[in-house]
């Protein structure tokens, strides 16, 4: 049972990238920004994760929750000091100040702890069992479960509440939202905070499942969950999940098979040719210009 | 009559499940000035669009000057003689006015890449031929006194002349203008109509203006088509339009008296 | 003509430049540390004005330079060191290369736009790299031993061609078509532009260029591995451009030489230079977006009453 074995993998991979791609796609839906600086909330939610599972002694549970609370304000501030400002500006200076934080928030975090790498303590037990002959972990399922009671809360706010439906209004039309009486600046902060919390926690799920963490982790997958978002079409929550998971399970197949050393250039090689053949994206609608 | 430059046969065009225009059928005669009226959405851009190739029509055929022009790009049609002018002016705001307009000036020399880089006798010829050419039509719109400065610094009533000036540059046969009028004082407008008249006689166009202002275009337009709900519902000169019941109807609220 | 005789002022002043220079180096007056500085300033510059055309001058906003300059320090290398040819031609052979790769990259990528070519462009300079990290020929993650050729005057000569050749296509025709494809496609398209060959063609001579310093680059350090070709490199370049002010020539060389400059002083820090790096990215873009220069030039500035930019063969 190789491939079901693969397909467990993939899809623990897949929803760590979903966790990401959900932060990507909820930022652009609202403000058209591709925050690059996402990869590194990651980060940091892996090292706070660290810091409370090995220093302070918590347990998995509280040191996830902490790691959200803490990327959620760390977002929230990225929203207000470097991107509100550009809301009018170009693309292209948006752009370029994502990257800039996002080069700022690595290198400060080198700057103050060095660039060597950290290895995660266990909190989860390893505790295997056999399913169908493959392998899963009990840490295989702890994520699977946490990603995806994190998704169905996302869900329920998204779809059941008053800020929610707010969120909604100003990714359709900023203007007639603020006009309807939407407080705009603080929707888009909760759109931050409630993407960058998510991140938080795929980065101490990350760090529980791959051991290893290191201030330039966030590149690598933040970019890719970008490309998770893309696939499952920008701006729509389920086509993140959708995409991260394909993702994912991509990877995993492509490791598989022995092209270990291509496996990052499977993400980009997808996304290629998702840009080009469909730059909507699995579940996006095609829209034009207006001339 | 003279010979048929544009004839539209059935020309429509979806966008998802919506019809945006259908049944389009209109032909257009050397020298003619032919207006084209509607309420708003009625659908008038967007023929516009699809008579320029910047969208694609999905049924009918569109023939100019004896080429189907359906699948062209945008600069292919613009080459086959068909220029226009945008509803929201669309300039080159950070090139000079003298710039813009020898954008559209760029297939009047032939200089190569090569000979540009190496900066050969061609190059040297060809920008000044265009450069002379392109003051030449500023000239005509009296723009030639702001060829420095940058098309963004112009006041507005200028920029829409500066547009018809680029457009003019492209060396159509077809002129489209999209709502030349649109946002300027009755003098503005005024001069702006004889302006259009001028060069008409000086190089022999034939011109299909979008206009809103009524008056205008029963004023100045031999013909008019009149478009609502994306179905052309009328056609005929300005006093038939003007009486058609259908029009009255589509406008209702508004004044079709000009 | 007066425009050929200030052209010709430039090129000379260049020329006393680079004599005085290397008279220096001839000399024993400059170290290798000092020259390397030199070279380094010129590749950099190359890779400033290469990136100019396709971002300032054409507004097609790549982010995967690094991936060309990747194709033409590896191509030249093999070509060198394997293969034992002349470094002139092999650095023209890393060039042309580098040229072919921007135009596979760029047929199918510059119909996107903002954003979507951005990452798409990231995404194939990834590719790129992850290639030669798989290619054992070329010594894959350990990298590739290179013959150390480049000298101050390869640099210099690479670095005037560079800024003739891109100088001369923007105050033409072609380098008009380029501006209008940035400033508006739709109405650059409607006024009989090709716009997909003209984003095309500077993405092709961009790469080129990228490529020509590529060989410069690889044969200036004594080996290359797929890691110096990374986000962050292009990044290095996309900076340059930005802060020196996008549409601006002379703005991306100013940029890049102090850039360079700062650089090398703080390579004994290289957090305090990144962070130094990032705050004045996001410094600048919050309050002086269109960078140092704008779509000004240097001779601009010396100019009066006469606005004129971007694109006028009075210039």
């Amino acid at each position: 049972m190789e491939w079901l074995q693969q397909l467990i993998n993939g899809i623990s991979l897949g929803s760590i990238y979903a966790l990401i791609a959900l932060g990507y796609t909820m930022v652009y839906g609202i403000i058209k920004l591709i925050n690059f600086a996402h990869g590194d909330v990651f980060m940091i939610g892996a090292f706070i994760g660290f810091l409370a599972i090995a220093r302070w002694d918590l347990g998995f549970f509280p040191a996830l929750l902490l790691a959200m609370v803490v990327c959620a304000i760390l977002g929230v501030l990225i929203e207000r000091i470097a991107y509100k400002r550009l809301r009018n500006a170009t693309r292209i200076a948006a752009l370029i100040t994502a990257i800039g934080v996002s080069l700022l928030i690595e290198y400060t975090t080198i700057f103050f702890r060095g660039a060597q790498p950290e290895a995660y303590p266990d909190v989860i037990s390893n505790k295997t069992f056999n399913f169908l002959g493959a392998q899963i972990s009990m840490q295989s399922i702890m994520i699977l479960s946490v990603s995806i009671v994190l998704m169905l809360i996302l869900q329920f706010i998204v779809h059941k509440t008053k800020i929610g439906k707010a969120m909604r209004a100003v990714s359709y039309d900023v203007e007639a939202a603020r006009l309807m009486g939407i407080n705009v600046d603080n929707t888009i902060s909760v759109t931050f905070a409630i993407g960058s919390a998510l991140a938080g926690a795929a980065g101490v799920i990350f760090g529980v499942y791959y051991t290893k963490i290191d201030p330039l982790m966030g590149i690598i997958p933040g970019v890719k969950a970008f490309v998770a978002a893309v696939l499952g079409g920008i701006g729509i929550i389920p086509g993140a999940v959708a995409g991260g998971m394909v993702l994912g399970v991509v990877e995993t197949v492509v490791s598989a098979l022995g092209f270990s050393l291509w496996r990052d250039a499977a993400a980009f090689v997808i996304l290629i040719l998702i840009l080009i053949f469909r730059p909507a994206g699995i579940f996006g609608k095609n829209t034009r210009e207006k001339v | 009559m003279s010979n048929l430059l544009l004839k539209v046969e059935n020309v429509g065009i979806q966008f998802g499940g919506l019809k945006a225009v259908s049944g389009l059928n209109m032909d257009m005669h050397q020298g003619e000035l032919i207006g084209l009226i509607g309420p708003n959405g009625a659908g008038k851009t967007t023929s516009f669009n699809m008579l320029t190739g910047v969208y694609k029509p999905t049924e009918g055929v569109i023939t100019f000057d004896g080429k189907k022009t359906n699948n062209m790009s945008p600069h292919q049609v613009t080459k086959s003689g068909v220029s226009r002018t945008f509803q929201n002016i669309r300039l080159f705001k950070e090139l000079s006015v003298l710039d813009n307009v020898k954008v559209a000036n760029h297939s009047l020399a032939h200089h190569s890449v090569l000979s540009s880089i190496l900066r050969l006798p061609s190059y040297f010829s060809g920008e000044a031929k265009m450069e002379q050419q392109s003051i030449e039509f500023l000239k005509i719109f009296g723009l030639d006194k702001y060829m420095h400065e940058l098309a963004k610094n112009l006041p507005y009533g200028m920029q829409r002349r500066l547009e018809i000036a680029r457009a003019l540059a492209a060396k159509p046969k077809l002129l489209l203008l999209d709502e030349p009028a649109a946002g300027m004082n009755p003098q503005e407008t005024h001069d702006l109509m004889e302006l259009i008249a001028l060069i008409r006689e000086k190089f022999d166009l034939t011109i299909l203006l979008i206009e809103h202002d009524m008056g205008l275009v029963m004023g100045i337009c031999e013909r008019i088509y009149v478009l609502d709900h994306g179905q052309l519902i009328a056609h005929g000169n300005p006093e038939d339009i003007r009486n058609n019941p259908k029009v009255i109807e589509a406008y209702l609220g508004e004044e079709v008296t000009g | 003509m007066k425009k050929s005789k200030v052209f010709w002022i430039y090129v000379a002043v260049a020329l006393v430049v680079y004599g005085i220079v290397e008279f220096l180096i001839s000399n024993g007056n400059l170290d290798m540390y000092y020259s390397n500085l030199f070279i380094t300033i010129a590749i950099n510059v190359i890779l400033a004005v290469s990136l100019h055309l396709v971002i300032g001058i054409t507004g097609q906003f790549s982010i995967g330079h690094a991936g060309f300059l990747a194709v033409g320090a590896y191509i030249s290398a093999i070509f060198t060191t394997n293969l034992g040819w002349p470094f002139p031609v092999a650095l023209l052979i890393g060039a042309f290369v580098a040229a072919i790769a921007g135009l596979i990259v760029g047929i199918p990528t510059l119909r996107l736009k903002g954003d979507y070519l951005a990452i798409a462009t990231l995404g194939f300079a990834e590719i790129i790299r992850i290639v030669f990290l798989n290619i054992d020929y070329v010594g894959g993650a350990a990298g590739m031993q290179v013959d150390y050729l480049t000298t101050w005057s390869y640099a210099f000569f690479a670095v005037l061609i560079t800024i003739i050749v891109i100088s001369n296509f923007t105050n033409s025709r072609h380098g008009r078509a380029c501006i209008a494809v940035r400033e508006d496609e739709i109405a650059a398209d409607a006024m009989g532009i090709n716009t997909t060959f003209y984003k095309v063609l500077a993405f092709a001579i961009g790469s080129f260029f990228a490529g020509l310093a590529g060989g410069l680059f690889s044969h200036n350090f004594f080996i290359i591995q797929p890691s110096q070709f990374g986000f962050l490199k292009s990044f290095d370049i996309l900076i340059y451009v930005v802060l020196g002010g996008l549409g601006s020539l002379s703005g991306s060389i100013i940029a890049a030489i102090l850039l360079t400059i700062i650089s090398l002083y703080l390579q004994d820090f290289p957090e305090t230079r990144m962070i130094i790096y990032s705050l004045v990215l996001i410094i600048v873009m919050l309050y002086r977006p269109s960078g140092l220069m704008g779509t000004k030039e240097v001779t601009d500035l010396f100019k009066f009453g006469k606005k004129s930019r971007g694109g006028n063969v009075n210039e």
